[in-house]
């Protein structure tokens, strides 16, 4: 084969612009966890933190991560929203202990030693500034100033709230491919609209992160994991529908159910997979496949879309979520779901999206079984740092396709992965 | 005196309410998930709501059944469909308290622990919260018209596949 490189912790590359294989040491060498966290998550990214909806007041805020240090979103008096490490400048104590909640004061103290922080991360006051009866204190040329808290850059596009280490940054905007493919995407569900938060839901699975994100990134996979896609028709290999990359490895996949010819159809069946159960398998209830049709003015049943580093957004039939991935460890990451709608739902759409959760989510009839494929990854991968997957759906290249039996986003993904990280 | 006491309402017991409760646990815990839909009515409710949610208001729950159907759906699509490690469950339940009864629904509160076992033979602290149940009389049976889950593990390990 091609040149071989070899990079950190002596993982052993396919030479340069090869995308369909990596050594599966990428997954659980943490050599390549610290670099990743310097380089891309704490680098020229953008990191999704939140929902401007989940801090919809002034003295609201937020507990979350980019990658994997601690952060807060907060919204100040003025309604602006800011983000910083929740890492006092003191002595690296956290400064917010909630997970979310209003500080109508303004202020964040934290607990050790009470020093005080506003909204937007800087030092207020600290106790004993000029000691006590004459005593102990802060040297003269103490500045307050000098002491703020680690402020990231944030950044509120359409209702999604990013926040970048790199001051450097274009706009968001720009970041995910103006005008493409994605940012139409992401657009279709955001711009305009009022968000409500509908509710959350954490998983802690013992995989790397990067084996969820090649997850998202994957249409080959859903219809042969997925019974309840594949049977039911909410997404199929044979619909009509595309994957697009932009900016290197943002990446949207959608389908359009219902939109099968017979030809591939009668393909599906004379495979004799596991999850194309039609004929056979059906539900008691169909109340939960009862969707509303049309919603986005277009006949688009499923978008995936895929915001490196941190973000899934998605909108499968009428359900809308934002899933953070949270890298936990070589070996672990926490995936966040805030389920959301439209402030302008009447009750029975309401209702739907609620229904639907039970496809999509930690106890998705669907969606469970991500997190499984990648815990039975991150079981194998152990030992065989420089042997290397295979990722050759539909080519070797990195480039759109108008169909759904490709890997070529994966491929996107290993692509800017490898550009950033400089293997 | 006689007919005071004929329309006098059936009052249950909290010794009968821990049977149904102990009964439904052990159905799960014993594999017979296809007997788990019966200890519900026809219209029955379903929830298992993290606590994250039910302590801010939100109306999100991982699982939502609104019908006996829904619940034969969710045992046939563990057994048919979905893609999961196998997996032991076994609960603990204690503290259960009958809070009124009004109209014949019975609300009863009860603290529960769920261990989850892998293959691999090791067992976790899997899911631990607290049954809000409405309970009513059906031929005589008592059964779940409501159950609410309210988990306080509201990070769960992987996934969700067998019902709470």
């Amino acid at each position: 084969m091609d040149a071989r490189v070899t990079r950190t912790a002596g993982l052993v590359w396919p030479g340069e612009g090869i995308s369909a294989a990596v050594p599966y040491g990428v997954f659980t060498e943490q050599a390549v966890y610290d670099e990743e966290q310097a380089k891309i998550f704490r680098g020229p990214t953008w990191n999704f933190i939140g929902l401007a909806a989940e801090v919809p007041n002034s003295g609201d805020y937020k507990a979350t991560f980019v990658g994997d240090t601690p952060v807060v979103m907060t919204r100040d008096e003025q309604g602006a929203i800011h983000a910083w490490v929740n890492r006092c400048a003191h002595r690296g104590a956290l400064v917010c202990r909630e997970l979310r909640g209003n500080n109508a004061a303004g202020t964040y103290t934290c607990v050790y030693h009470q020093w005080s922080f506003d909204a937007r991360g800087d030092l207020v006051g600290v106790p004993f500034r000029r000691g006590l009866g004459g005593k102990g204190g802060y040297p003269a040329d103490f500045d307050l100033k000098q002491h703020g808290l680690r402020k990231l850059r944030v950044e509120d596009y359409h209702g999604a709230v990013f926040a970048t280490f790199e001051d450097e940054m274009p706009s968001v905007q720009d970041y995910l491919g103006a005008n493409g493919a994605v940012d139409e995407h992401l657009r279709r569900v955001l711009e305009g609209r009022e968000l409500e938060v509908l509710g959350h839901a954490r998983q802690y699975i013992p995989s790397n992160w990067k084996f969820y994100a090649e997850n998202t990134k994957d249409p080959y996979h859903a219809s042969l994991l997925h019974l309840f896609h594949m049977t039911f028709g909410l997404y199929r290999s044979s619909q009509v529908g595309g994957v697009k990359i932009t900016n290197g490895w943002h990446t949207v996949l959608f389908s359009r159910a219902g939109t099968d010819t017979q030809e591939s159809l009668d393909q599906t069946k004379d495979s004799h997979l596991r999850t194309y159960q039609a004929d056979t398998y059906s539900l008691d209830d169909m109340s939960l496949l009862k969707g509303r049709k049309g919603e986005w003015g277009d006949d688009i049943t499923l978008v995936i879309l895929s915001l490196m580093p941190n973000l899934v957004v998605q909108q499968i039939q009428n359900t809308l979520a934002v899933r953070q991935i949270v890298p936990k460890g070589r070996d672990a990451f926490e995936l966040v779901w805030t389920y959301f709608g439209y402030k302008t739902d009447d009750e029975e759409l309401r209702n739907i999206r609620l229904k639907q959760i039970n496809l999509i989510g930690p106890a998705g009839l669907i969606s469970m079984e991500d997190g499984e494929s990648s815990v039975i990854c991150q079981q194998a991968v152990v030992r065989d740092q420089n042997e290397w997957s295979c990722i050759e759906m539909g080519g070797r290249d990195v480039e759109d396709a108008d169909h759904l039996v490709t890997e070529t986003t994966i491929r996107a993904f290993w692509d800017e992965y490898r550009a950033l990280m400089g293997y | 005196m006689s007919t005071a006491v004929a329309t006098a309402p059936v009052t249950t017991t909290r010794q009968e309410v821990e049977d149904l409760i102990h009964a439904y646990v052990q159905c799960i815990d014993d594999d017979r998930l296809e007997e788990w839909p019966d200890f519900f009515t026809d219209d029955c409710l379903y929830k298992v709501i993290p606590r994250e949610n039910a302590d801010a208001g939100l109306p999100v729950a991982v699982m939502f059944c609104d019908s006996k159907g829904m619940l034969r759906d969710r045992i046939v699509a563990l057994r048919k469909a979905n893609i999961y490690a196998p997996h032991f469950y076994r609960h603990l339940v204690s503290n259960t308290r009958i809070l009124g009864e009004q109209a014949g629904v019975i609300t009863a509160q009860t603290n529960y622990g769920v261990f989850q076992t892998l293959l691999d033979g090791e067992t976790r602290v899997y899911n631990t919260g607290k049954y809000v149940d409405k309970i009513v009389r059906v031929n005589g049976a008592l059964r779940f018209k409501e159950k609410l889950c309210v988990f306080d593990t509201y990070r769960i390990q992987t996934l969700m596949v067998t019902p709470i």
